[in-house]
């Protein structure tokens, strides 16, 4: 019980006295899995949008591919990614290894296929007399995509929350690739696990505290989007 | 219709990934594989800006085992590694791996275990013989079995003593870090290896304490090296020499010598870049 009263204090006392470092380090988690979610998003909403659309030859094969992608864990992401951008590797020489760029492009490899595959599920699931009725309006390929993201927008900003969440709690992939370098990569779940194999709990148990609320704060805005629309 | 947007999502993901390509042009930089060890003390937190400034270097610490260390080296992913296993780190230099490897300072390992000490080992002096009996009591033995420097220096002993302790169901190997594996030590009142700086720093939180001590068999040697430039054309040599002729200076060498007084009340780690391994394992 004592440690985690210490946590709760320890994490007000940061809270409080605004620690240059963890503020550094929480506002580097933001950037890094907003980033990556913002990529995701910006691919994954009309990529998932035209799978569950469009029929083409290998469309099922591809969305099985998605499918199978959200649930990559975060570990083999991790190593594929180091496997190109290792200075050695066949990406080596943008010398990326170790930087918050690297964990951007390991998030955003888990965050697409988890965005793709809940935005495909959600526009599914619209009336498909929708699609007709606009075509026959003489709506443009565009203003279709346009219309059908906004009539699914409860799915697709369900499937943006699913993706910040996952990116944003994941470690394996960011100490792979990212280093969990001080004041460059270390971010909220890299610096709770480090604290913890070098047995600060309490300090451990404040970054938890700090990054659920971040994770709460963003999630709580989103649905506020969500349900106002 | 479907190829346009693929063809627009591989547009947009270029544009967003430049965005984020901000580390490309910083200064020159260093990529230094270590063992977590240096770090959790927090030895390199007070030399690498010290290097910093004396050479423009930004030195990266990828703080990992020893053994995750050496193979970086090997692979040409790391400039200079500062490691604690002189009989692995000897077949990185007759490979070829690695060269200019210097002695920097030591430490050493001592074996902890709960009060109660079940195999009764408190005191002794030789570490096969504590290694015996805990054998002997089938006591509770913690392994980081990580393939870090003090795995390896456990797997040592071990080895001299001629017991293969993997399997038997009173060792459990923890595949983690040292603070760790002391937690699960302290948890299962079990015996574990450990260098002595990480069990100072977390003394107050352990119900361990330490039971034997001051073989020389349990010294903990740290040395740098570079790895060999001409082996892997991204290697920074020029910057890796530099570091190890840092490492060995005698402005560092004294900072190690004071390091953790003020905090533990004994120093972490012995400078001996003046001394060889004879005069160390005398």
């Amino acid at each position: 019980m004592d440690l985690i009263a210490e946590g709760v204090t320890g994490a007000f006392q940061l809270f409080i006295s605004r620690d240059p470092e963890v503020l550094r380090i929480a506002l580097l988690t933001l950037r890094v899995s907003g980033l990556a979610t913002i990529i995701g998003a910006v691919i994954g909403v009309p990529f998932g949008t035209a799978l569950s659309l469009w029929s083409y030859r290998g469309r099922r094969r591809i969305a099985g591919l998605v499918n199978t992608g959200m649930g990559l864990p975060p570990v083999v992401a991790g190593l594929w990614v180091s496997i190109f951008l290792w200075r050695t590797g066949p990406l080596g020489f943008l010398r990326i290894m170790y930087t918050p760029t690297a964990m951007v492009i390991a998030q955003t490899a888990i965050a697409l296929p988890i965005i793709t595959g809940f935005t495909m599920a959600g526009v599914g699931q619209l009336d498909p007399g929708i699609r007709l009725q606009m075509l026959s309006l003489g709506a443009s390929p565009w203003q279709l995509l346009y219309i059908l993201i906004r009539e699914a927008r409860l799915s697709v900003l369900a499937s943006i929350m699913a993706g910040f969440g996952r990116v944003v709690a994941e470690v394996g992939a960011s100490m792979m690739v990212g280093g969990n370098l001080l004041g460059q990569t270390r971010v909220l779940t890299t610096a709770t696990s480090m604290e913890v194999s070098k047995g600060n709990f309490g300090f451990a148990i404040a970054l938890s505290i700090i990054l659920v609320a971040i994770t709460y704060v963003i999630n709580a805005s989103l649905t506020r989007i969500q349900q106002r629309s | 219709m479907p190829r346009r947007f693929m063809l627009i999502s591989v547009i947009a993901l270029m544009i967003l990934a430049c965005v984020g390509f901000t580390a490309i042009g910083a200064p020159k930089e260093l990529i230094l594989a270590t063992t977590t060890s240096t770090r959790d003390t927090g030895l390199l937190d007070v030399l690498l800006p010290i290097f910093q400034e004396k050479t423009g270097y930004n030195v990266k610490t990828i703080a990992v085992g020893t053994g995750a260390a050496l193979a970086l080296g090997q692979k040409g992913e790391a400039d200079v590694l500062l490691c604690h296993a002189p009989a692995a780190e000897m077949e990185l230099v007759e490979a070829g791996d690695v060269i200019n490897r210097q002695l920097v300072m030591h430490n050493d390992f001592v074996i902890v275990g709960s009060p109660e000490d079940p195999a009764g080992v408190k005191g002794l002096k030789s570490a096969l013989g504590t290694l015996e009996k805990i054998v002997d009591a089938k006591a509770t033995f913690v392994s980081r079995a990580d393939d870090s420097g003090t795995h390896k220096k456990e797997l040592q002993v071990w080895n001299k003593l001629g017991f293969e302790p993997s399997g038997k169901e009173w060792y459990l190997e923890a595949g983690t870090g040292m603070a760790n594996t002391l937690n699960i030590a302290n948890e299962k009142l079990a015996y574990c290896l450990t260098d002595r700086g990480t069990y100072l720093s977390m003394k107050d939180r352990l119900d361990l304490e330490i039971l034997v001590e001051g073989d020389a068999i349990l010294l903990n040697i740290y040395h740098v090296m570079q790895v060999n430039p001409d082996k892997h054309k991204v290697v920074d040599g020029r910057g890796g020499q530099a570091f190890v002729e840092f490492m060995v200076s005698e402005e560092v060498q004294s900072i190690v010598k004071d390091f953790g007084v003020d905090k533990y009340g004994s120093p972490l780690f012995f400078p001996d870049a003046d001394k060889s391994m004879e005069d160390l394992e005398g």
